[in-house]
């Protein structure tokens, strides 16, 4: 039930940030906040804050793209090296989120477990 | 003791949020993390493939309301009651779909490349620079800005466009700055100028005068008169022939000791201009009157041939105000209509191709540049200094020297290293520097009602001349050649100049009512397609880059149709007959010396015999003739040519010569001891061409169509490949009235019957969207390559529910 709140909420927080705060990494913030305040240990609290934005982020550019009737997505898929594979940058989308936040999320994770043994 | 982990994953995150944020070279040149995330990168530009592009805004800067109708093409018609508040409403959706287009355009027009990608683009900026072009823009928006009108359109047009730029989001700008990883600044009334002098820069910059001063060296002035003609054989000028034209009023003087201190210096310029714009920079335009009509009515086509971009240089759209109803292209970059028609009138443009560049040679008194030998005294030179910011590098500061000529472009410390430059000093006298305002022409040009209007409008039009092709629904029709051009004696400034006293300056202009033009001719038509105006009888010097065969296959199609309809326009305008190489074709198989002849060389002039002179997408012939050609330009020029560091005399002028004299001089290769004939040339320039042309059967490439590979890039060019619109299925090419090459063309077609209810047709090759994730990016493309046009639809105030309607903004003031 954490694990599943904690990707939740990340995923909820990270969305609402995305919209009122304009830094595109804001996120990684939330990730590591979430797993300050739902503490769970590290692999946990790292898959937790991935899989938050993978979820979100894949979800957001799938919508995106298929209302876009996959125009731009092709070609950016060519303008970066990936041989016009929508579905590679769909999938490098959401683990580059997913990267972020799953460190920042291990980040949170380390300073609650550093922060409760004092 | 979770410190050292939380350290190292710390440490980790902010690297990747570091290594995001910033590009990665050449494969990635973009932040990848803010590039790709959903909520600020690119896929916020993936537009949604049914948008909602209704609006209701409240802006500063608005007197009033604006209503903006938006048809299914996505093109605007704009109801305004306020000229201001028109124009204001232009900025802004030039801006909205076309923002990175236009800043990127005035970038380049002010040699600003460097601050967005570096100093790969410094030779580049610098060659702006010296070239005068941000004097230019300032020397024009000083008479823009002099003039009630015309300050009132760039003022309200600035504040449309900053309007737009501050109502924008990071996360909603255009890809392009995306990519490239910066932001748009503030829009300036400096701008609109500086795009104005851009488009000059392509249609009234090119110039030979270096090529030629370097032939100098090897040619004789009479022998580059033969080699670069003034007048063609087979001109169809603008003007019909037989057409007396008044003594002229202003008469130049050649000033004393020119035959050798100008004329027969062997001498060599040193160096070639590093940037010159297009030479098939040009276009087609004309008008028939209603007696050759079928509805009786006059029609007018266009069609500019630019570089084909995306997004496209023109962007459609209609503007009603109190004191105007206009419907035609536009600049994204000036308020106005610039092609099109209104209730009365029509018009088009095509290029005039004078030259109007002349370069001076100045010499400095020491490497401060400070002063120059001028009528026999030192004197100052005016010194601009130009800050050139560098993306990533500190300033570059391009002090340039300005002479009573303009300013010196090329000296000492430019061009550096790229090409030999010998300790000479060349300034440059453009007509472009010159203070005028073409705004204003377009101001009254889209109001004009009638003839006399259209008259008034055009004489405030100094450069890039233009042939203003002209129609009116009172039937007149016409055609000038406008724009302030200098009264030169004969040969002055083929060459560069002394520049070291005033004798050779240019002395006074051509008055305005001695410019080409006619007037509702006999013949019913007038047309031009860059062609020389008129034929020798014109009495001044008026050398040019000008085209011959469009014009020559447009007039005699004109002046054979009757009862023309705007589907016989059509036709013309995707017209492939190719009359350069009916006049050639005679030629290369009369001289070809067929017992000498391979199996594979023999079936290639067979293909060129049998040829039906079409450059239609399937024929191989046209492929063949044209390479063939090619190779003989190589075989007949190539030995002098070398020797003299010049530029090849035009395909015209060796059809012309090889039809005057089939012993013409430069066919021996001046490089043997035996003397070559003419089918010693011809043979020898098929054998050469043959190989080429196998193989290029054999890879399926030999089609005409295949061969030229007609492309539509983005303006990043090969660096945005998937933003560009490769390998198009049409015909057409230079010298063809459908002037379709690899990425050069028409760029945008337009057909006007000037009926009561006037009937319009129109096509580019684009779409109303700059945004590469939009349907509308390129969505005419394909009607434009298929040679098919779209019917305009030209709205009026009583169409504000008709169904055509299919998005409305409504603009009101805050």
């Amino acid at each position: 039930m954490k694990f599943f709140n904690s990707v939740l909420l990340t995923a909820l927080l990270s969305f609402i940030a995305g919209v009122y705060i304009s830094y595109w990494w804001f996120f990684a913030v939330v990730a590591f906040l979430v797993a300050v305040l739902i503490h769970q240990r590290g692999f946990k609290a790292f898959f937790a804050g991935f899989l938050g934005l993978f979820i979100l982020w894949f979800i957001l550019a799938f919508w995106m793209d298929n209302a876009n009737d996959g125009v731009l997505s092709v070609k950016i898929a060519s303008l970066l090296p990936l041989g016009g594979s929508k579905w590679m940058l769909l999938i490098i989308t959401a683990i580059i989120g997913g990267l972020v936040a799953g460190f920042a999320a291990l980040s949170g994770s380390y300073l609650r477990s550093s922060s409760s043994k004092k | 003791m979770r410190i050292a982990p939380f350290l190292v994953s710390a440490i980790i995150t902010t690297g990747l949020v570091f290594a995001l944020n910033k590009p990665w070279g050449d494969k990635v040149p973009m932040p990848l993390g803010k590039f790709l995330s959903p909520q600020f990168g690119i896929w916020q530009n993936a537009e949604q493939a049914d948008n909602d592009f209704s609006a209701d805004l409240k802006l500063q800067g608005l007197n009033g309301k604006v209503e903006v109708f938006l048809d299914d093409r996505l093109v605007p018609h704009i109801f305004a009651d306020d000229d201001g508040d028109a124009a204001f409403v232009q900025g802004y959706l030039h801006a909205k779909f076309r923002l990175w287009q236009m800043e990127f355009q005035t970038f380049a027009a002010a040699g600003r490349v460097s601050e967005i990608i570096g100093d790969e683009a410094l030779a580049y900026d610098r060659t702006k620079r010296r070239l005068g072009m941000i004097y230019a823009a300032e020397n024009m928006l000083k008479e823009i800005e002099a003039n009630p009108n015309t300050k009132k359109a760039v003022d309200s047009y600035t504040a449309g466009v900053n309007s737009y730029i501050n109502s924008l989001k990071e996360s909603q700008l255009p890809i392009e700055y995306k990519l490239l990883n910066y932001k748009p600044e503030p829009w300036t009334n400096l701008k609109s100028a500086l795009f104005v002098k851009q488009m000059t820069e392509t249609l009234a910059g090119a110039v030979d005068d270096l090529p030629l001063t370097n032939a100098r060296s090897f040619f004789s002035d009479d022998e580059l008169k033969i080699l670069f003609p003034q007048v063609p054989d087979s001109l169809e000028p603008i003007i019909p022939k037989g057409t007396v034209f008044p003594k002229p009023t202003v008469v130049p003087v050649k000033p004393a000791g020119a035959d050798s201190i100008y004329l027969g210096k062997k001498d060599t310029a040193q160096l070639v201009d590093l940037y010159q714009p297009d030479p098939n920079n040009g276009s087609n335009n004309w008008a028939v009157a209603g007696s050759k009509t079928k509805s009786g009515a006059p029609i007018l086509c266009n069609d500019p041939h630019l570089e084909l971009s995306l997004p496209s240089i023109w962007y459609e759209m209609q503007v009603t105000t109190s004191t105007m109803n206009a419907y035609g292209v536009s600049f994204p970059g000036i308020p106005g209509i610039v092609i099109g028609f209104n209730d009365s009138v029509a018009f088009g443009f095509t290029n005039s191709q004078r030259d109007v560049r002349d370069y001076y040679e100045i010499k400095f008194k020491d490497d401060s540049r400070q002063q120059y030998w001028f009528n026999s005294a030192w004197k100052d030179a005016t010194m601009r200094p130009e800050i050139i910011k560098v993306r990533g590098k500190p300033d570059i500061i391009d002090s340039v020297a300005y002479t009573v000529f303009g300013p010196v472009m090329y000296d000492k410390t430019f061009p550096a290293d790229t090409i030999s430059f010998k300790e000479k000093n060349l300034a440059v006298r453009w007509s472009a520097h010159d203070p005028s305002n073409e705004l204003l022409m377009w101001y009254y040009l889209d109001r004009a009602k009638n003839y006399d209007d259209y008259h008034n409008a055009i004489k405030y039009f100094s450069c890039p001349s233009q042939n203003m092709a002209f129609a009116s629904k009172r039937g007149d029709i016409a055609i000038w050649q406008q724009g302030h051009m200098p009264a030169l004696w004969d040969r002055q400034g083929v060459y560069v100049m002394p520049g070291f006293d005033s004798s050779y300056m240019w002395q006074d202009y051509i008055p305005m009512e001695e410019n080409p033009h006619v007037v509702n001719p006999e013949r019913g038509f007038v047309s031009s397609a860059n062609q020389r105006p008129a034929d020798s009888t014109y009495p001044y010097f008026i050398p040019g880059k000008y085209d011959l065969y469009r014009g020559y296959t447009i007039n005699k199609r004109l002046g054979e149709l009757q009862k023309i309809t705007p589907q016989d326009m059509m036709n013309l305008h995707n017209e492939n007959y190719n009359a350069f190489a009916q006049m050639m074709r005679p030629i290369l198989l009369k001289y070809t010396d067929e017992n000498k002849l391979s199996a594979d060389e023999k079936k290639m002039v067979d293909m060129v015999r049998n040829w039906n002179l079409k450059n239609d997408y399937d024929e191989k012939a046209a492929t063949v003739y044209q390479t063939w050609f090619d190779s003989l330009e190589v075989v007949v020029w190539s030995d002098e040519l070398t020797k003299a560091k010049g530029l090849y005399p035009s395909e015209r002028t060796l059809v012309e010569a090889l039809l005057r004299d089939s012993a013409f001089k430069y066919i021996d290769d001046i490089n043997t001891p035996e003397k070559e004939t003419l089918n010693d040339a011809v043979t020898a320039a098929l054998k050469k061409a043959t190989p080429e042309l196998m193989d290029e059967d054999k890879n399926d490439k030999l089609t005409w169509g295949k061969h030229k590979n007609t492309t539509i890039y983005h303006l990043l060019r090969t660096s945005a490949m998937p933003f560009a619109r490769p390998s198009l299925h049409v015909g057409g090419g230079q010298h063809i009235v459908n002037a379709v090459q690899h990425s050069h063309g028409p760029s945008w077609r337009m057909i006007v019957q000037l009926t009561d209810k006037i009937e319009a047709y129109g096509v580019y090759p684009g779409g109303q969207s700059g945004n590469p994730g939009s349907k509308y990016y390129d969505s005419f493309v394909d009607k434009w390559a298929a040679g098919k046009y779209y019917t305009i639809w030209f709205m009026h105030a009583g169409d504000k529910l008709d169904k055509k309607v299919k998005w409305k903004m409504i603009f009101d003031k805050l």
